[in-house]
């Protein structure tokens, strides 16, 4: 599936526009970390929490929970809160 | 081996290395490396002298580390940054940003430790590529209640710093939380205990409890491991193991400009010399040079007095922070000392303090300076 990156993570992507598979969140989360080693524990923090100013959109819609099932063709944007100086 | 000084600035908005001709007299900026990530400190490793280990993180991202083994030309990620154990209850803690860096002994090529925030110890075997937890504090019972809450850390959250390795023996080691005290272990880490005999606390708090103890820097003197100096919220201190009491040190600084700041630097040679640089530390806490008046104050005599170095440094409407690890010393001989400040002004002395020069303006607010002789 397509999956957005967020500017700051491009170091690892290389760019915004991904693929990475997945039937949930965290399945989606493992296998971009497997492409892009780093990248995960950037945006998910040791206790399995999705970091404060990360956020994930599957289909337009707000997910906070890893479990999410995520369907093939969904497309998965993840964006950083935009706040601080 | 001819060696080239180099000075690594960490700053809230990216890393810069200074590097040093033969005399001191001019430096070539080389940087930004990672604009925009916020750096907490940047450390050359003294044994190879050509890696660098530096803690970064963004305002948005998770914490990690940047390794380089090129001086500083190349870098790449840890493979494991420090994390915490994950708990099963989902109450765990988070690494929110590692704070401090230290090299290992000198007889344990690779080892590094490495302090946190919140307060966690984490150690690598590799150079600084992965990490783990290392010694029981991070979830010990009574460590955790020493450690309190983010509403007990400092601002920008508790942090566990100034991890010292004894150069005499690798399992004797210590290290400061804000708060939480000072701690030592002899036993290669295996059990620590407070340190905190002689060192005061905010009016009202109790002493005995390490709860309310804030080291800001301790320094172990190279020339004398017997000897540590630091700087605490509560004022300036000295201890000579194997006694296990602080000695106030600061009250013989000049009552106007007091005892409260949060660097310390000791001479290499010389374990009777150290500096400060005072914060004004009345009222609601500016921690800003008093008066606006920047100077840094030596003792050469193991802090029975002090004495003010201020030439060069602008004699007045210059409110200055210094912080904990923005302030060092190189090797050489006459030594250099440098500090960096908030607002981002790089300074030094290549006369022990003696006559001050601006080495850079305008750079983001800096975090910490080191210095280090590059291979």
């Amino acid at each position: 599936m397509k999956v957005l990156i967020p500017s700051p993570l491009h170091s690892y992507t290389g760019g915004p526009r991904v693929e990475a598979e997945g039937a949930s969140l965290a399945a989606l989360l493992a296998d971009l970390d497997r492409r892009y080693p780093g990248i995960r524990f950037r945006m998910v923090d040791e206790q399995e929490r999705i970091r404060r100013h990360m956020r994930v959109f599957v289909n337009g819609d707000p997910v906070f929970d890893l479990a999410h099932v995520i369907e093939p063709h969904d497309e998965v944007v993840i964006v950083q809160a935009l706040s601080g100086g | 081996m001819p060696s080239r000084l180099v000075l690594l600035v960490a700053t809230r908005k990216g890393a810069w290395l200074f590097h040093g001709d033969s005399a001191r007299r001019s430096f070539r900026l080389d940087g930004p490396h990672f604009l925009g990530h916020i750096f907490n400190h940047v450390v050359l490793d003294p044994r190879d002298r050509r890696t660098v280990l530096a803690a970064a993180k963004t305002g948005h991202l998770g914490p990690t580390i940047f390794r380089s083994t090129d001086r500083g030309k190349s870098w790449k990620e840890a493979a494991r940054p420090p994390a915490f154990a994950k708990a099963a209850d989902g109450k765990g803690r988070s690494v929110d940003h590692t704070f401090w860096l230290t090299p290992g002994h000198a007889s344990q090529s690779g080892v590094w430790f490495a302090g946190t925030s919140p307060q966690g110890l984490f150690r690598s075997e590799d150079g600084g590529s992965s990490w783990a937890p290392f010694s029981p504090i991070n979830d010990d019972a009574q460590y955790r209640e020493w450690m309190g809450t983010v509403q007990d850390g400092t601002p920008d959250g508790p942090k566990l710093h100034s991890i010292i390795i004894d150069p005499r023996d690798p399992n004797r080691i210590l290290f400061g939380m804000s708060g939480g005290g000072v701690h030592e272990s002899v036993d290669g880490a295996r059990s620590f205990a407070p340190l905190i005999a002689g060192l005061e606390v905010v009016e009202g708090f109790d002493r005995a409890n390490a709860t309310f103890h804030d080291p800001h820097c301790i320094r172990l003197c190279p020339s004398n491991p017997d000897r540590l100096y630091q700087q605490n919220h509560c004022g300036i201190y000295r201890l000579d193991r194997p006694s296990r009491e602080w000695v106030r040190i600061g009250k013989t600084m000049p009552k106007r400009v007091g005892d409260v700041g949060f660097p310390l630097v000791v001479h290499p040679r010389d374990a009777d010399t150290a500096w400060v640089f005072p914060m004004d530390g009345g009222t609601v806490w500016p921690r800003t040079s008093p008066d606006g008046k920047p100077a840094v104050f030596v003792t050469r005599n193991a802090g029975a007095s002090w004495q003010r170095q201020d030439a060069g440094l602008p004699e007045k409407h210059a409110w200055w922070t210094v912080k904990r690890q923005a302030m060092c010393a190189d090797a050489r001989d006459p030594l250099g000392l440098y500090f960096g400040t908030t607002s981002g002004e790089l300074w030094m002395s290549g006369d022990e303090g003696r006559r001050w020069k601006c080495i850079a303006r305008h750079l983001p607010e800096i975090y910490a300076v080191e210095a280090g002789e590059l291979a």
